[in-house]
């Protein structure tokens, strides 16, 4: 049977409206994506190699100067360089044995409990919770408790130490969560085969659990650096102008000493080293343990 | 490691209960305990700058959520209709408006507003009939855009991952009794991907509530809470700020939890 000119016609109609349907539906947010994404971000990109004009601002031009200046912001780099990578690592030390317990030790009964006691201090104010360690390591805080016992003049806030310290508080929660995520996934069977074969506790957790955990512990990595790499308040707060952060840098350049050419050059530097970051944890996830890494949401 | 584990949450949660405890103490400083008292709550609610700001916060968080909630929505069941390459692209994009740093979004909005609006502006007045033109400038506008292409793009992914789960043979044995695919849609699609819908909007709008650096930069002239929060903490600590501490932690831990309860509903 032969399909008619009329009927030919209407499933042509009915094709033609269910691709309307569809570009109906993602047209807002491809404006979006492509108004307050891309386009910033060409934006940010010309301006990297144009000029400052004289009264502050932007002037049109063609040239890799601003970035030949990067080495100006030099301990912005060298501060977050590295106090970002140690924040990470030290959130994961503590986050490991935590996402561990939640995953595979806590009774059932609590394990919902305690994992949104996890997620609920990720959707709470940072501001707030930065504020709440200002307090506690403040003059009026710990320095107060201790001279009270006789240990006077001590310094707490306003250190690396503190930075580091409110480093991890902020961002423990998103090193727990993909961690959580990749071991509650496991296999257990794979463990009691490890012992059955006579495995030692060590190493079946060296050689199956944290194998096997590695995606989800790479994700967290590189979220938690990332976001590091970018982090304004932290530093702000707990490291009082004396630890600056490439945020730091950027609000300065910014909002206070309007260099935006150079601003915008070092804005795409973070963003390449951002790309450089995530290339690297997906190659070593994949490459160890074998397996594509796992979403965070 | 039980030990461990404890040791953690109280560290996760000691630091933000002294700055609750701290909003009702009758004395100035930590040092000073000497009672209970709710003047610090009033305090706070009677200056009328932060009142100014908490309203700024919850119409910006409103709003922004609002239209996150339905323009992420739209785009997690136009994604389903699409082929794999162009999904990509659109994964990639949304992806990246939730991994970039918030300052880089920040700065990168402020300076292609700032161009758009150089552009925009002169011609406006060109156009416009008479003497006075809308002057384009950053204000709730910019904010609301900035802050609804991250929470766009977690509803997006919320919905996403629950219309992946969905029931297929559900929706075929609705087409397969004649219903109409409005009515498909309206009757079983609907219904299961609401609870993703509302938890997406919840944490839109606990995200904009919460976020400093974005509006930071994009704010203009305007002032939200945690701007107007992060000024008066420069200028030294406060049993006020706690005060208004403990009320945006209270109420983003309410929506957070409220979330979750959302997301837990239909799963099981």
């Amino acid at each position: 049977m032969s399909v008619g000119p009329e009927a030919a016609f209407s499933m042509r109609g009915n094709l033609l409206r269910k691709n309307l349907l569809t570009a109906l539906l993602l047209a807002p947010a491809t404006l979006w994506l492509v108004v307050f994404l891309v386009l910033p971000f060409v934006a940010i990109a010309i301006f990297s190699v144009g000029e400052r004009a004289p009264e502050g601002g932007y002037q049109a031009a063609f040239t890799l100067a601003q970035y030949a200046n990067l080495p100006a912001r030099a301990t912005a780099f060298w501060n977050t360089m590295v106090l970002a990578p140690v924040g990470a690592l030290a959130c994961l030390l503590v986050a490991y044995p935590v996402a561990y317990y939640l995953a595979l030790k806590a009774p059932e009964r609590w394990r919902l409990i305690l994992l949104a006691l996890v997620v609920i201090p990720f959707w709470t104010s940072l501001l707030m919770r930065t504020y709440a360690w200002m307090y506690v390591l403040g003059g009026r805080g710990i320095p107060a408790l201790l001279a009270l016992v006789g240990i006077e003049d001590v310094r707490l806030i306003n250190t690396p130490g503190a930075v580091l310290l409110g480093i991890v508080y902020g961002y423990l929660p998103l090193m727990i969560l993909p961690i959580y995520v990749s071991l509650e996934r496991l296999d257990r069977r794979l463990l009691e085969a490890s012992a059955d074969l006579g495995a030692t506790p060590l190493s079946t957790f060296l050689g199956v659990t944290l194998r096997l955990s590695l995606p989800g512990v790479m994700t967290g990595f590189s979220l938690v650096m990332i976001l590091l790499l970018g982090e304004y308040l932290i530093p702000t707060l707990l490291g009082g102008g004396k630890v600056f952060f490439i945020g730091n840098a950027l609000v300065d350049l910014f909002l206070q000493s309007r260099n935006w050419p150079f601003g915008s050059a070092i804005a795409i530097t973070l963003v390449l080293v951002s790309v450089v970051v995530l290339i690297a944890a997906n190659r070593i996830s994949t490459r160890l343990s074998g397996a594509r890494r796992v979403d965070l949401i | 490691m039980r030990a461990f584990v404890v040791a953690v949450f109280a560290f996760l949660y000691l630091p933000i209960a002294l700055v609750v405890l701290f909003s009702f103490n009758a004395g100035h400083h930590a040092s000073e305990l000497t009672g209970f008292s709710v003047q610090w709550y009033g305090k706070a609610l009677s200056n009328p700058f932060l009142v100014e700001a908490l309203k700024n916060s919850l119409f910006i968080a409103t709003t922004s959520a609002l239209l996150a909630a339905l323009c992420g929505t739209a785009a997690a069941l136009g994604l389903q209709r699409v082929g794999a390459r162009t999904r990509a692209v659109f994964d990639a994009l949304l992806g990246a408006a939730i991994v970039v740093p918030g300052v880089v979004i920040g700065i990168s909005t402020l300076v292609a507003l700032v161009q758009l609006f150089g552009v925009l502006n002169p011609f406006l007045a060109e156009l416009w009939p008479n003497d006075k033109p809308p002057r384009l400038a950053l204000g709730y506008g910019s904010i609301i855009a900035a802050h609804g292409l991250f929470s766009m793009a977690l509803v997006a992914m919320i919905v996403g991952t629950r219309l992946g789960s969905l029931d297929r043979n559900l929706v075929e044995a609705s087409s397969d009794l004649y219903a109409t695919p409005l009515t498909t849609f309206r009757s079983i699609v609907l219904p299961q991907i609401m609870p993703a819908v509302i938890a997406g909007f919840l944490l839109a709008f606990t995200f904009s509530f919460d976020d400093f650096i974005v509006a930071f930069f994009v704010a203009g002239a305007q002032t939200t809470l945690p701007i107007y929060v992060f000024a008066s903490i420069r200028r030294g600590v406060t049993p006020e700020i706690n005060a208004i501490a403990t009320i945006v932690l209270v109420a983003s831990v309410l929506l957070v939890v409220l979330a979750q309860w959302q997301l837990r509903r239909r799963k099981h």
